[in-house]
């Protein structure tokens, strides 16, 4: 069970979902796939059941923002066999106007939280969530702080908030 | 009547109430703020690592107990000293206020470090740039982080102002 396992089950997935892998990428000794967003949750669900390297534990999701780009977000998906010992990066690229990202919940329950996290922070949605709300922020945030464009200060509407509230006899 | 000695009034005195010359004379309001510096109950809010300097300053090494305020209580209800001991986030905010309403009349709030006092190295959207926008403080302690002597020379330094009525 080494190396060859994770490459024979990366060529799957070029096979069975020729369409959507648009590029593999090895870099020291890490495989990454992207891979287009539309077939992203069958992609997850083959991993996930596929022997002998089943990626049965999704590690994290992250986003990132490249604004320089077309398509500037990204999001990431660490896969992680327990089984085989082996780890493996899916990567999706989209654009601010694109559709949303399909939900992977139905995948691997983890994804909950992860999803939120990064709709919170960057905006991204993704369809078929059950709960897609703000995580770390508070409820009533506006923007989404670790998108470039957001300013390092804010928007500056909470400067004065909690006084205001209080001058108003709210505790 | 003539005058009365000092003796004469000591034993006149001794004789309605024995052990009388034990008794210390003195304005209320001085015996209520002696009380009330002399036993200040820190509530256990700790926000980040000023809280470790605070844990320290109520332990044994720097003993907070010798200055009667070792005793950090759980409760908002059982204290009346508020130590911000780091920074505060905004979405914690409320949270705070909350519980500094909750606590016993009178109060004080001690903005413990740089954070707490104007944001510090945090200049973002999301941590409050100085906690006196939200509150009322009555004492700041320089430092990333204060050493517990510095949080120990501001709660001495408080005792000292409540003590002459300032605050």
């Amino acid at each position: 069970m080494a190396a060859s396992a994770l490459t024979s089950a990366v060529e799957r997935v070029r096979e069975r979902f020729q369409d959507a892998v648009t590029e593999v990428i090895e870099f020291r000794g890490d495989t990454t796939v992207v891979v287009a967003p539309a077939r992203l949750r069958d992609i997850c669900r083959f991993l996930r059941d596929h022997e002998p390297v089943p990626f049965n534990f999704l590690s994290d999701v992250c986003g990132a923002d490249f604004p320089d780009r077309e398509k500037r977000f990204e999001v990431t998906y660490t896969l992680y066999s327990i089984s085989a010992r082996q780890r493996l990066r899916l990567k999706v690229r989209l654009a601010a106007a694109d559709p949303p990202l399909p939900s992977l919940v139905s995948v691997w329950p983890t994804a909950n939280w992860h999803e939120r996290e990064v709709f919170d922070l960057f905006g991204v949605r993704f369809d078929g969530h059950p709960d897609l709300r703000r995580i770390l922020m508070p409820e009533d945030w506006d923007g989404h702080p670790l998108r470039k464009d957001y300013p390092i200060m804010g928007y500056g509407q909470r400067e004065w908030y909690d006084r205001q509230r209080r001058a108003q006899g709210a505790s | 009547m003539g005058k009365v000695t000092q003796d004469e009034w000591d034993k006149r005195f001794t004789r309605v109430v024995p052990g009388s010359d034990l008794f210390l004379l003195a304005k209320l309001d001085e015996v209520v703020r002696w009380a009330r510096k002399s036993s200040l109950w820190p509530m256990s809010f700790g926000l980040a690592c000023c809280a470790i300097e605070m844990m320290a300053t109520g332990a044994s090494r720097f003993d907070l107990a010798r200055f009667g305020a070792e005793v950090f209580r759980p409760s908002p209800r059982q204290a009346d000293l508020l130590v911000v001991s780091g920074r505060l986030a905004w979405k914690m905010s409320p949270v705070m206020l909350r519980l500094y309403d909750q606590m016993a009349e009178p109060k004080y709030v001690i903005s413990m470090g740089a954070c707490a006092s104007s944001g510090g190295v945090f200049s973002n959207y999301s941590i409050v740039q100085g906690v006196d926008q939200l509150l009322p403080v009555h004492m700041y302690v320089p430092g990333c982080p204060p050493r517990p002597e510095m949080l120990l020379d501001a709660i001495m330094k408080l005792q000292q102002r409540i003590e002459k009525g300032e605050i």
